[in-house]
């Protein structure tokens, strides 16, 4: 499963940060979604998953395999 | 369940609720009906990037065309529901027609507050679907002096943009400050100031008492205090009323919105979910939210009881504002009758996050312009932490 952001879409709100913090974090200056890897670890796509959900901004997508 | 669920309301909770059916395993036939013509789109970027011009209408939809269209889901926009039976699950809608079902998901949102005189003037405007921001923002454009009626997130946002595009913006208020009710007098205080930064005349602590207009055009708004400001855009954002006029006689307990338990069920079969629904919460009463988020999660949690989940709705409430270069974002409960209290960064210095107390527990949290605190602090509002325990803690 991969994983892409939106930064001009995201609102800074952090849901995803606390749905999947091994591959979503937020920019210091303005909370900005930062992925950490495009790459969804293996066990950590049902957390991407929901933080693709619970987004706020739908400023995360997925493309599953 | 096997057979229909019509969901009424095609916005965030309507189309979250609808999505969460089928992937929660309901093969019947889901309709949605929706009252305006568009597919789902997003309304927090109406009051921000759709409101600016920096986004194009387009970009506020919801999902795409594809990944609506595989859903299933018959959709009936353009269309209102007008009654329903909430004992029989009948559904009248403005076409005439009556959709039996199995199931309904209320999510029919909210409606503009509008004022009592003068509102029908050309140059009036509320703001609440696409719609209306694209007019207010064909407005803004051609406007010399806006005034904005009510210094909530709408009216606050709204007034930030407009002074962005280099109009002339007055907001009025009754309250000591701008968004005193949502975060209290310490940070109303300071989107005051934020306002009057960027040249917005900030008309707190007087009321507007009416509207006068040449030719049926608004040309000032006169305040309680005897003032009268020239106007020739006035926003008027003075709070919502739930949409559920169309659910008289329906059976269903209304106060402020749908009456639900705390498994977001109105009646038999019948769940309500986003702005329009009033659940009960075992320690906060009657809850109503006007915030983005509980759309999602509600929209959610309703879709869930409709097929049977018995898991109670207690969500940890998160909401934002963006003003000029300023983020606001909130967790919980935050208003003007808590404890306040600062504990990171500096309000003189842009950035700072602060807790919201009642009875020694911490019950909100609020950041402004630092948006990684937001969510450490949420921690403290789910434990509902020791007020002193939070302080030295934070």
């Amino acid at each position: 499963m991969k994983v892409i952001v939106d930064q001009d879409r995201c609102v800074g709100a952090g849901q995803c940060v606390l749905a999947a913090p091994e591959v979503f974090d937020q920019r210091d200056s303005d909370g900005i979604v930062v992925l950490l890897t495009e790459d969804v670890p293996a066990g950590s796509e049902e957390d991407v998953r929901e933080a693709a959900r619970i987004c706020p901004a739908l400023a995360i997508e997925l493309s599953e395999p | 369940m096997n057979a229909g669920i019509v969901v009424v309301g095609a916005s965030a909770a309507g189309l979250t609720a609808a999505e969460t059916l089928r992937h929660e395993g309901h093969s019947g036939p889901i309709t949605v009906v929706g009252d305006e013509p568009h597919a789902p789109y997003d309304r927090p970027p109406l009051s921000k990037q759709v409101l600016q011009g920096t986004w194009e209408p387009g970009k506020t939809a919801l999902r795409q065309p594809d990944a609506l269209s595989g859903l299933g889901i018959d959709w009936l926009l353009g269309t209102s529901a007008t009654g329903l039976d909430a004992g029989t699950r009948k559904l009248t809608l403005s076409d005439g027609r009556v959709l039996g079902c199995d199931g309904v998901v209320l999510a029919t949102g909210v409606t503009p507050r509008r004022l009592r005189d003068g509102h029908e003037l050309a140059g009036v405007h509320v703001l609440r679907t696409l719609d209306d921001a694209m007019a207010l923002r064909a407005a803004l454009l051609a406007a010399t002096s806006v005034v904005v009626v009510g210094a909530g997130f709408l009216g606050a946002e709204v007034a930030a943009v407009a002074r962005g595009l280099g109009r002339e913006v007055t907001v009025v208020d009754p309250l000591a400050a701008p968004m005193i009710r949502q975060f209290g007098a310490e940070i109303g205080g300071l989107l005051a100031d934020l306002h009057t930064g960027h040249g917005v005349r900030v008309r707190c602590g007087t009321g507007v008492s009416g509207l006068t207009g040449a030719h049926g055009r608004v040309t000032h708004v006169e305040l309680d205090d005897g003032s009268r400001i020239p106007a020739d855009v006035v926003l008027v954002a003075i709070g919502s009323v739930p949409a559920v006029g169309w659910l008289d006689g329906s059976g269903l307990a209304l106060g402020d919105g749908i009456e639900c338990d705390e498994f977001c069920v109105a009646a038999d079969g019948v769940v309500a979910a986003g702005d329009v629904a009033s659940w009960r919460d075992p320690e906060l009463g009657r809850v109503r939210v006007e915030h983005r988020m509980n759309a999602t999660e509600q929209g959610r949690a309703a879709a869930k009881s409709l097929l049977g989940d018995r898991t109670p709705y207690r969500p940890l409430a998160y909401f934002w504002t963006d003003q000029y270069d300023v983020k606001v974002q909130a967790y919980g409960v935050t208003g003007a009758e808590l404890d306040f209290a600062v504990v990171a960064g500096e309000p003189a210095a842009g950035r700072f996050a602060a807790l919201y107390g009642a009875d020694g527990r911490v019950v909100g949290a609020v950041t402004w312009n630092l948006p990684r605190e937001a969510r450490t602090l949420r921690r403290f509002v789910a434990e509902r932490t020791a007020w002193r325990t939070a302080l030295s803690a934070a």
